[in-house]
């Protein structure tokens, strides 16, 4: 098999050049060579990769020209044609840092060549790239060189063949946002009341699941006149025209349906039921109305309480339905009932 | 309170002329079973079948899976308020029999029931792969509506189980296992220096399908209460829901807790592991309100150092899961969740329903809505008709060539929230 081809990117500190005072050196191309952390690299790769070329840039000069550099450098690993680029590692230094994660980003994502960097965690750059390219976690000194390679190979070589890549925990690298299933040691259970001993002895645990900044929705300021308001009904709990004409799936909803109220009165078994998959069926399928009140709010109309029901509703299922999928039905239905004029929406839930 | 537990290990499940446990093997004549099925006039007919470790074997839809026991020494019997009357159980003497299941599936009656596979990928991810099962597939009669259904074949369950439970009395245990739990006083005396800990399991009360019940009553009509850690493992707690397979806790698994299990093993050591204390996970805001305030407030009468804290099912109940945390480590309780995540296909949104900061300890059971591909497998036990409506698959779910496209939210007890499997995610 042929040796997987790595260009690798580094600062003018550890291309041997000098420190703060050669930081604004242009970038360079050197064809065929392998530099400072890369000779590390070339041996831990052992014969299945090897880097064929190092690109060298003063960390200043990069982050001063970030355009201009970053093109220059993106038109020689276009031609160079890698398999993987490699940036760093960069340790804690900052500038270091934001030019690798910058670069491997940009590699990845216009050129479409695998990337990855490797820092400490604190390091600026993690945050702003640990979504767009594989970070590794590093020491926050270049005295953790030797522990960084052997990281950074590893993961290299597993990445550029295409094995399976695990959860960031397993593979050393900076989490992406994106949750990935794997299977522990110890059952859950067991790893319960070892996070609890730590809790208890006040010593330090790791979460397996950080709790996100939660996106809390504050109420509109009510309708002050109904009588005269355009009023929508939007249900979570899955009532659709009967045989669920769009497959809106009974959890994990990929999708919302639209179906209109025209000349509806009640929701019967006959014509309306319900799609979704977390609760018993029965009473929802013998009349919708319990879960889409169509039928009050006809009543309500007549007697002028609400000046008009909204000629369509909208509808998906709630079970297991992820937060992103929601939030985009939410999105797109908002927008059509805007245009349609309506002034408030009833959202009824199971 | 003390309980033994004897188990009893199963090696074979055989259909024989005779049923009997013998030399490890359990034998079935399936007749002796039937009429125990059907004495319910809402079922129409049954079958039995075994699927064992390894075959080319899928089983769906699943509804509950039930370990066999029975009580031989102190008050009580299996599956109190259901089987046996309501005496309190948890002490004495109880044989299992180990290394196998029954399992209750055939015509669906929600959309939450669940696949077990006995071999393939699907296997990796439920514990029913690695269990002996004998599986009892019912028909309901005609124009039976679904809870109806869910409640006759629940109840068959435990009667088959109680009964196959039944054969194993007199039989001398392969191993012995001891669960011992004091009073207030006496624990404090014992264990002067150890933390001292709970267990707060919030059972699955939505309602609709979804229910747990304690010693025969629906247990969200309860207000939490405080159990002996060993009341579960007589079958105290039953399952009567059609939760997502994946996180939904089958009666089994009430039985062999894990947490209460894990727990055991450190109590004397580690800690004082002092009791359950059981919750309901109801819809109306009142109900959510009261429980969890209940909890943390038991949890501070027992002056618990520490608990932890299980979850069943997803999304409406993790606000109950939320609100238990933030209350129970409010009261200066150390709180560690177990749960599972809804993290979309992609793994890139938001795991739970609600969040807190006070929940800075949690263990997950992986992301439900991760995709798998199922292979084509040689027998099924029960039926495909359902496979596409079930939750967690949907109109692409059976392919053309056979296999399968499936969230593992379709896969029994793939993503426990008790901690039985070993899956998780980062």
């Amino acid at each position: 098999m042929a040796k997987i081809k790595v260009v690798h990117y580094i600062n003018q500190f550890f291309a041997g050049i000098g420190g703060e005072e050669k930081a604004d050196i242009p970038a360079e191309l050197h064809k065929g060579e392998v530099i400072g952390p890369g000779m590390a690299f070339n041996t831990g790769f052992k014969d299945e990769a090897e880097i064929i070329a190092t690109i060298v840039c003063g960390d200043s000069y990069f982050n001063e020209n970030i355009e201009a550099v970053k093109a220059e450098i993106l038109g020689w690993v276009k031609d160079l044609a890698p398999d993987l680029f490699i940036a760093g590692p960069a340790f804690n230094a900052g500038r270091y840092g934001v030019a690798c994660g910058t670069i491997a980003a940009a590699v990845q994502e216009e050129l479409g060549i695998k990337s990855m960097t490797g820092m400490y965690v604190e390091n600026p750059g993690a945050d702003m790239y640990k979504d767009k390219t594989y970070i590794l976690q590093t020491k926050d000194s270049a005295a953790g060189m030797r522990d960084a390679v052997k990281k950074m190979t590893a993961f290299a070589l597993k990445y550029a063949k295409g094995e399976k890549i695990g959860a960031s925990c397993q593979d050393g690298y900076m989490n992406q946002g994106v949750r990935v299933n794997f299977f522990e040691k110890e059952r859950g259970s067991k790893r319960a009341v070892d996070m609890l001993l730590k809790k208890l002895a006040d010593e330090p645990f790791t979460t397996e699941y950080p709790m996100p900044d939660f996106d809390r929705v504050e109420p509109n300021p009510a309708v002050k006149d109904m009588a005269h308001a355009k009023i929508a009904l939007v249900t979570s709990g899955g009532i659709v025209v009967k045989g669920n004409p769009d497959h809106i799936e009974s959890s994990s909803a990929s999708r919302f349906g639209e179906y209109s109220l025209e000349g509806v009165y009640d929701l019967d078994e006959n014509t309306f039921e319900t799609a979704h998959g977390g609760y018993d069926p029965v009473y929802a399928n013998q009349d919708a109305d319990r879960v889409l009140p169509v039928d009050v709010l006809r009543d309500l109309e007549k007697e002028g309480v609400i000046g008009k029901l909204h000629e369509k509703y909208y509808a998906t299922v709630g079970n297991g339905t992820s937060v992103a999928n929601a939030k985009g039905f939410g999105a797109e239905i908002g927008k059509r009932l805007v245009a349609d004029g309506v002034d408030a929406v009833i959202l009824t839930s199971t | 309170m003390r309980l033994e537990i004897g188990k009893i290990n199963i090696t074979d499940i055989r259909f024989a002329e005779e049923s009997k446990v013998e030399g490890g093997v359990l034998y079935v004549n399936a007749e002796d079973f039937k009429p125990v099925v059907l004495e319910d006039e809402k079922i129409k007919d049954v079958y039995f079948d075994i699927a064992k470790p390894g075959e080319s074997v899928r089983i769906t839809p699943v509804k509950d899976v039930i370990e066999p026991r029975v009580k031989v020494e102190g008050k009580g019997g299996v599956f109190p308020g259901w089987i046996s009357k309501v005496d309190t159980v948890g002490s004495g003497k109880t044989l299992a029999l180990k290394g196998m299941a029954l399992v209750t599936a055939g015509k669906i009656v929600g959309f939450q029931e669940g696949v077990i596979d006995m071999t393939g990928p699907g296997a990796d991810y439920t514990p029913f792969s690695k269990t002996l099962n004998l599986v009892m597939v019912c028909e309901p009669v005609e124009g039976l509506k679904q809870h109806d259904y869910e409640a006759a074949v629940r109840k068959a369950g435990f009667r088959v189980a109680a009964k196959i439970g039944e054969l194993a009395r007199g039989i001398e245990p392969d191993e012995t296992c001891v669960y011992e739990t004091c009073g207030i006083k006496e624990g404090i005396e014992k264990y002067p220096d150890l933390p001292r800990v709970g267990y707060v399991s919030m059972l699955q009360t939505q309602g609709l399908l979804h229910d747990t019940y304690v010693y025969g009553v629906d247990a969200k009509q309860i207000i939490p209460t405080i159990m002996s850690p060993t009341e579960a493992m007589d079958g105290a707690i039953v399952s009567g829901n059609c939760v997502s397979a994946c996180d939904k806790n089958p009666t089994y698994i009430h039985q062999n807790n894990p947490v209460i299990e894990d727990l055991f093993a450190q109590h004397g050591k580690t800690i004082n592991f002092v009791c359950q204390i059981i919750t309901n996970e109801n819809v109306y805001l009142a109900d959510k309100e009261r429980s969890s305030n209940m909890t943390a407030k038991l949890c501070r009468m027992l002056d618990l150092d520490g608990i932890i804290l299980t979850q069943e099912g997803f999304g409406n109940p993790d606000t109950d899961l939320i609100m238990n945390c933030k209350k129970i480590e409010a009261e200066g309780v150390k709180t560690v969740i177990v749960t599972d995540e809804y993290a979309g296909r992609d793994g890139k949104s938001q795991s739970l329903a609600d969040a807190d900061v006070a929940a800075d300890a949690v263990v997950t059971g992986g992301n439900a809505n991760e995709v798998i591909i199922l292979p084509k497998l040689d027998k099924v036990i029960g039926t495909l008709d359902y496979i596409n409506k079930i939750a967690g698959a949907s109109d692409k779910t059976l392919r053309e060539d056979g296999t399968l496209e499936v969230e593992i939210q379709v896969i029994t007890a793939a993503t426990n929230e008790m901690g039985f499997g070993t899956l998780s995610a980062r």
